[in-house]
């Protein structure tokens, strides 16, 4: 895995807790920096997707891993 | 980019119905909409300080009952003294469960993220509220103020 300036672990959160504590946590980032999410709801695939799009924040990385799906997002 | 705009009207009271409006603003305010909801009527529950939000059964043939209950107690057994509290209680032991917000927390996400909350002020005079009962950092408005926000919004949802 690449590597990340913090890591937010929202598993057992369900949708739209995971996008908004990503969103909270990049607020305080500086921009370049990059977020690892972790995250259990299966919804949380398509929400990062979407949020990075309409955000700008790109979606460098966008796995699952046994289970729990991991999201590298840089800050724009 | 220009920033969107999101504006909701929220009219329904109930458990179940606090969850769209709270859900959709606070996830468009974290894509950078601007949003309002308007809370008119029943919606007005949604803004108390102290939230006493039930769902029921009654009418809802969607509702999924648990352990087959609806069999059990076709429409009227749902209709008993008690049935409200004890679905109510359900449904918030099953949401906390599957980790879904409660509203009193989707509402503080909401207000962190400065989604604006207005109380229609005509229901409140009609129901003879109190402000006191309503939790801080509201305001209070009218048809055209909403439509002020509104006639500029890129989305508008009637809730």
């Amino acid at each position: 895995m690449a590597e990340f300036d913090q890591e937010l672990d929202a598993s057992g959160l369900n949708c739209p807790l995971p996008i908004l504590r990503a969103k909270k946590t990049l607020n305080a980032m500086d921009a370049g920096q990059v977020l690892h999410v972790i995250a259990t709801d299966p919804g949380s695939v398509k929400d990062f997707d979407a949020f990075s799009k309409q955000t700008g924040n790109d979606l460098m990385e966008s796995k699952e891993d046994g289970g729990k799906f991991h999201f590298m997002i840089k800050k724009a | 980019m220009d920033e969107k705009k999101l504006a909701i009207i929220a009219t329904k009271g109930s458990l179940d119905w606090a969850y769209p409006p709270f859900i959709l603003a606070s996830t468009a305010s974290a894509l950078g909409y601007e949003t309002q909801i308007f809370f008119t009527f029943y919606g007005l529950q949604l803004l108390k300080k102290k939230l006493a939000l039930e769902v029921t059964p009654l009418g809802n043939p969607g509702m999924p009952m648990p352990m087959g209950m609806d069999k059990w107690f076709p429409v009227l057994g749902l209709a008993l003294p008690g049935m409200q509290g004890m679905m109510t209680a359900m449904m918030k032991q099953k949401m906390k469960a599957k980790g879904v917000a409660s509203v009193d927390e989707l509402r503080e996400l909401c207000q962190e993220a400065e989604v604006k909350l207005i109380a229609c002020q005509m229901t409140v005079d009609l129901f003879d509220m109190d402000q006191s009962e309503f939790i801080d950092g509201i305001e209070y408005a009218g048809a055209a103020a909403f439509f002020e926000f509104a006639g500029d919004s890129d989305i508008c949802l009637y809730i």
